[in-house]
């Protein structure tokens, strides 16, 4: 019993993480009805920025970790404006397009560059050591401080679109552009501090993520996977819907993978088809009268 | 205007010659065992496996509209089921090609079920997320040789100077029947139903399409067409295993090829075709760069020019070898 316990509890902060990998996701979607195809590999690429910049450039942690998240910070807003503001006029394939072969260039760069070793971050310590709860579940501190960052994120950015100026103008870009670019928002440049922040989120995630376990730059499309399915699974136009998918999703594959070491992802997937075929809006959405 | 003033022609000067000429081509091709060596064979195989595969997806996303990168799942369907029929059912190999398109059909349709309540980019990670279900299913089973994969045993009693000139063969019909299939099926009514759909839903609904049936008849199609490249492909390695099959690879390949090519058009995936075994060829010795390359292309094409290659000649010379629109013509 105790180790079904346990079980969960791995489950809902391995949630966490995901909850992270789909927050990004899910906010270009809100506001842009963009389905970003390199999301995953753009967590990858956040990852070896980091582990080039702790080990090449031999940078403290606490620099990489700020240089990076500045720097896909930019990523995001120069490739919106540069890059996929200008596929979104030709309807819904453009955009899948450019991103599918942004996701295929950089998986190859970083293949090229890095070899296809796994790598991970060092953090000193901090990724072995746990708390023990009633003397009885040992929690691992990491696991315990990325579900805690999922959680302040996911707040901050529901602050952020409810409670902010930007935050309207994100809201008012998403229902209806035109009207908005009437009332003097300039969505172009709103468009850039939405990818902006959404891979300021993806760095986040990458680095908890390396700090974790190993990364290859290869691991791109299972992290969209999971993000994705994060985000069905909460129901679309929520934030805390999707934490909420994210960490339906961590305990699905938590206890697939206890029952055997195989089937950890597998069942995640059934999880999300299962939901597909019997709530398809998800769990969480925002709307009820909206389509998944 | 009267109705006598003008007329409605389907067929263009540049469409005779280029049925003339693809007859011409096919015949020759055929007789290639007599003259070549088995490397070239090979290489044709595969070169029809990614023609089949790119008309497939450019069915399904550049006519339906329906973005997938998921056909990987059939593909490996149809490659596993070959496997299992031949070295399992003692069914002749050759005939498991056609088999594995029935198989990987037969698979399209519960899965067209779920994936259908995706709409655009979600609609696309679905199917891949599908074609991973595929792959950890296979992965998972130690009759179909686990994740290591497995050989095809039933060809050790077929000798080689019979098997790869009937595999070739097999592979330069299919690729012919799969142009003059998605040729006839545009110029069909259910071409035009799909062609309206994919401009516009609400309105080709208004005309009476039914867009539901529509979506699912061609998404079937689709999966029959990667299933026979799939089986056709592993019968020409005679090796299988979960990640050569199931992976996202043939998505990115065949993408690419339609993108540069042009996308929604018959022509478009041949000359993507070409141009991606030019380059794979040519930077063989330089590990993924083609495929870096291909991405970058890819890329570029969509946001200049992004009816590719062919779309581009196709307007600036009014050049249509397989053409499936009508023209209205002043008598």
């Amino acid at each position: 019993m105790l180790g079904w316990v346990n079980t969960v509890a791995q489950g809902i902060m391995l949630g966490g993480l995901y909850g992270l990998f789909a927050i990004g996701l899910s906010l270009m979607f809100g506001v842009m009805r963009i389905v970003n195809i390199a999301h995953g590999d753009l967590i990858v690429l956040a990852v070896f920025g980091a582990i080039a910049a702790t080990t090449m450039a031999d940078l403290p942690l606490w620099a990489a970790v700020i240089l990076v998240l500045a720097g896909m910070f930019v990523l995001g807003y120069v490739l919106q404006r540069g890059v996929l503001n200008r596929t979104l006029a030709g309807g819904e394939l453009p955009p899948l397009l450019v991103t599918f072969g942004i996701s295929i260039v950089i998986q190859n760069l970083l293949l090229e560059i890095f070899s296809a070793d796994p790598r991970s971050l060092s953090a000193g310590g901090i990724e072995t050591q746990s708390v023990n709860i009633a003397g009885v579940l040992a929690i691992g501190v990491l696991p315990l401080g990325t579900l805690a960052a999922a959680v302040l994120i996911t707040a901050a950015l529901q602050w952020l679109f409810g409670r902010t100026d930007i935050g309207r103008a994100f809201r008012a870009t998403s229902d209806d552009p035109e009207t908005a670019q009437l009332m003097g928002i300039r969505t172009a440049h709103v468009y850039g501090l939405a990818t902006a922040i959404a891979l300021t989120v993806v760095a986040i995630a990458g680095i908890l993520l390396a700090v974790r376990t190993t990364v290859a730059p290869s691991d791109g499309p299972n992290n969209l996977i999971y993000a994705f399915e994060s985000v069905i699974i909460g129901g679309l136009g929520s934030f805390w819907g999707t934490l909420a998918g994210g960490m339906i999703l961590g305990v699905s594959q938590a206890i697939g993978f206890r029952v055997s070491p195989g089937w950890g992802a597998f069942a995640g997937h059934v999880v999300f088809l299962a939901i597909l075929a019997f709530r398809p809006q998800g769990f969480f959405p925002k709307t009820h009268t909206g389509s998944a | 205007m009267s109705t006598a003033s003008f007329i409605v022609t389907r067929t263009t000067r540049a469409s005779r010659w280029g049925a003339a000429m693809g007859i011409v081509l096919l015949a020759a091709a055929a007789t290639l065992p007599q003259w070549s060596d088995a490397a070239t064979m090979r290489l044709l195989t595969e070169f029809a496996c990614l023609l089949v595969l790119a008309q497939m997806w450019n069915l399904l996303a550049g006519y339906g509209g329906l973005m997938s990168v998921g056909q990987q799942g059939y593909l490996g369907i149809g490659g596993y089921a070959l496997f299992a029929l031949a070295d399992y059912g003692g069914v002749n190999p050759f005939l498991c090609v056609l088999l594995g398109g029935l198989i990987a059909a037969a698979a399209s349709v519960p899965t067209a079920k779920l994936v259908f309540r995706l709409q655009g980019g979600h609609f696309a990670i679905g199917t891949w997320v599908v074609a991973e279900v595929f792959r950890l299913a296979v992965s998972n089973s130690a009759a179909l040789g686990g994740g290591s994969g497995r050989s095809l045993q039933a060809m050790r009693e077929i000798p080689r100077s019979v098997r790869e000139p009937v595999t070739y063969w097999i592979a330069l019909a299919i690729a012919a029947a799969s142009l003059i299939g998605v040729y006839l099926l545009m110029r069909s009514r259910f071409g035009l139903a799909l062609a309206a759909l994919r401009d516009s839903e609400g309105a080709a609904e208004s005309q009476g399409v039914n867009v539901k049936r529509t979506k699912f008849w061609v998404y079937l199609v689709s999966a029959f067409g990667c299933g026979v490249a799939g089986a056709l492909y592993f019968l020409g390695t005679l090796r299988i295993s979960p990640d050569a099959a199931f992976n996202v690879g043939w998505s990115a390949a065949i993408i690419f090829i339609v993108v540069i090519g042009g996308i929604g058009t018959i022509e478009g995936p041949i000359i993507g075709t070409i141009v991606y075994f030019l380059l794979r060829e040519t930077l063989s010795d330089y590990g993924t760069w083609y495929l870096i390359a291909l991405g970058v292309v890819a890329i570029v094409a969509m946001m200049k020019y992004p009816k590719g290659v062919w779309g581009t000649v196709a307007e600036r010379f009014d050049l249509y070898l397989f053409p499936v629109q009508r023209r209205v013509e002043p008598r």
